[in-house]
């Protein structure tokens, strides 16, 4: 260490240099700042109209709710048209977090450890249905699904949704499994472990981290969908998303309850986000990164 | 990692296998089947063959709306891309501020694509919005509905803010993977910021910045849910993208035949994108193993 500080010549260029990191740190926090103020501003306008009333929306404008009111999130959590539609996406999308992470664990597995015939196209056609425009498919599954009598329930979107999650779930979790050495599967084995077993009481504990990061991008990409759940649903299974556009009535829209419900689809991601703050880009990436 | 051989391993992906079908094969069967036929209603059917496919070529419609989305896949990327790689250089790299920035910055992406337009609709409105009301303010006219430029700058600045921080994330992920010997020995060799960045930062970022460019690419060449709710694709159709025109056709007009074409048209282009993310993807495995 003594040597290495001795290598910069003279005493006055650390200092510049100390001072020209100090500024570099100053000027990253500027732009961090400003990013983020630049993100948090339309999601900080959104708040704010939330707790005003109609009135203070459309005849002043003020950056603070003057007379902070919860009437709005009241109307949607006592009215059962809007809060069904929480309960509606919940269900779907828990549905399809669940069916997607049941088929994904097996098929990961063989994907991160075994050579079979035509595996790489496979896994190459699942990535095409990760990638496919939900447009092409919206009117096929609206005749698939009314067809078969699934119109109209939750789990019609559930398996829609499978379209994209189930690929991403197995990206995502070949990711993971790929980092767990093949030798605790043989050692296993060795011991007289049957796959099953092995599979739930050790494997499934080792990649943990990986079924819930799997488990929060199925979620969320289920969460966010519209155009194929709105596509599939019409009253028994209609979910938030959908109904937001409903404020639109004839007496104009109610802004303080459609930002209310707007407020309130935000929240379930808000909550995890925590936790897997540092596998959003792997998630995002489809589990590589 | 050496893969072991295993024909059995099929059993594994075959629950995958049936449930991707059943949602990706049978509804893609269901769009060739109408791509080659034509119908008077009363579910009587003619073959068709390729005139689908050859009116959708010879139709202004299709090539304005793949215009469109291209000028729209390209402002995206040509501002997300340096924009993300500029925060990603400016983030903290430990410690508390560390996991603010990516918590905040991951905050958009989780929000559901209809409250995003939802959002943004609300933030440019002139009498309400935040944005519209500070433009109107200054003087500047500012019109989302009536203003083609209006419009696209409108949806271009929401995408931006959606998903900028994609990128940013992809990228921060790949320069967290730098040793810092790489930094020392440019410390060393006196090298300048723009040096460290364009041969250091650069080269090391560009496997994961590859599936950036590709992610962003592929979701804006999808893109419905958004651009719909603000702007419903207006004014005139000077924002009716890809998939906006589709289900316009598909659900809206209910022209099965061109719809169908036109889906297989835009399927194909999505292979061939997916083709090149998989390429990609598979010789970055490589580079890692």
């Amino acid at each position: 260490m003594v040597d290495a500080t001795a290598q910069i010549p003279g005493g006055a260029t650390a200092k510049g240099q100390a001072r020209r990191s100090k500024e570099r740190i100053n000027s990253r926090a500027v732009v961090m700042t400003l990013y983020l103020l630049f993100l948090m501003l339309p999601i900080y306008w959104l708040l704010n109209m939330s707790l005003k009333t109609n009135t203070e929306i459309l005849n002043t404008f003020t950056l603070f709710p003057r007379d902070l009111t919860f009437a709005n999130y009241a109307t949607i959590l006592n009215d059962p048209a809007w809060y069904m539609g929480y309960v509606n996406s919940l269900i779907y999308v828990v549905m399809n977090t669940v069916i997607s992470l049941v088929v994904a664990l097996p098929a990961a597995y063989a994907f991160s450890r075994y050579q079979f015939m035509g595996d790489k196209h496979l896994f190459f056609w699942l990535l095409t249905n990760r990638m496919a425009p939900p447009a092409v498919f919206a009117l096929p599954f609206f005749q698939l699904y009314s067809s078969v009598g699934l119109f109209d329930t939750h789990i019609a979107v559930a398996l829609a949704h499978c379209l994209f999650n189930v690929p991403l779930a197995v990206w995502i979790l070949e990711g993971f499994m790929r980092g767990v050495p093949k030798e605790i599967d043989e050692t296993a084995y060795i011991d007289g472990y049957s796959f099953g077993r092995f599979f739930v009481k050790i494997f499934m504990p080792l990649i943990a981290s990986g079924i819930g990061v799997a488990a929060f991008f199925c979620f969320m990409f289920s969460w966010v969908e519209l155009l194929l759940s709105r596509t599939l649903t019409t009253v028994d299974a209609k979910p938030i998303a959908a109904i937001m556009t409903r404020t639109q009535g004839a007496s104009g829209i109610d802004w303080g309850v459609l930002a209310a419900a707007g407020v309130l689809t935000i929240v379930p991601g808000a909550l995890v986000i925590y936790f897997v703050r540092n596998y959003i880009a792997k998630g995002f990436a489809l589990g590589r990164v | 990692m050496e893969k072991t051989v295993n024909q059995k391993a099929w059993f594994l992906v075959l629950p995958v296998l049936l449930l991707v079908a059943f949602s990706a094969v049978i509804p893609l069967m269901t769009v060739v089947n109408y791509s080659v036929q034509d119908t008077f209603g009363n579910n009587q059917f003619f073959w068709a063959g390729l005139d689908w496919f050859r009116e959708m070529l010879s139709s202004d419609r299709m090539w304005n709306a793949l215009g469109r989305q291209l000028a729209f896949s390209g402002i995206i990327l040509a501002i997300e891309v340096p924009l993300g790689i500029f925060v990603a250089l400016n983030m903290p790299k430990s410690g508390f501020w560390a996991s603010l920035c990516l918590v905040l910055m991951s905050l958009p992406l989780l929000i559901p694509w209809n409250v995003v337009g939802t959002i943004w609709q609300i933030f440019g409105r002139v009498d309400i919005g935040l944005l519209g009301y500070t433009l109107h303010a200054m003087g500047i006219s500012y019109n989302y509905t009536q203003d083609t430029l209006a419009a696209w700058i409108t949806i271009v600045t929401m995408d931006v803010w959606h998903w900028t921080s994609l990128v940013a994330l992809l990228a921060y992920a790949g320069l967290k993977s730098i040793p810092d010997a790489y930094y020392q020995a440019a410390k060393i060799d006196q090298a300048s910021r723009w040096k460290v960045f364009r041969f250091i930062e650069l080269p090391k970022m560009m496997g994961v910045l590859m599936i950036a460019i590709l992610l962003r690419f592929m979701d804006s060449f999808m893109i419905y849910t958004e651009p719909f709710v603000v702007t419903g694709g207006g004014p005139g159709n000077a924002t009716t993208l890809l998939s906006i025109d589709l289900v316009k056709m598909a659900l809206g007009q209910f022209d099965l035949g061109p719809a169908a074409a036109f889906s297989i048209m835009y399927f194909l282009v999505i292979l061939l994108i997916s083709w090149v993310f998989y390429t990609v993807m598979t010789n970055l495995d490589r580079k890692g193993a």
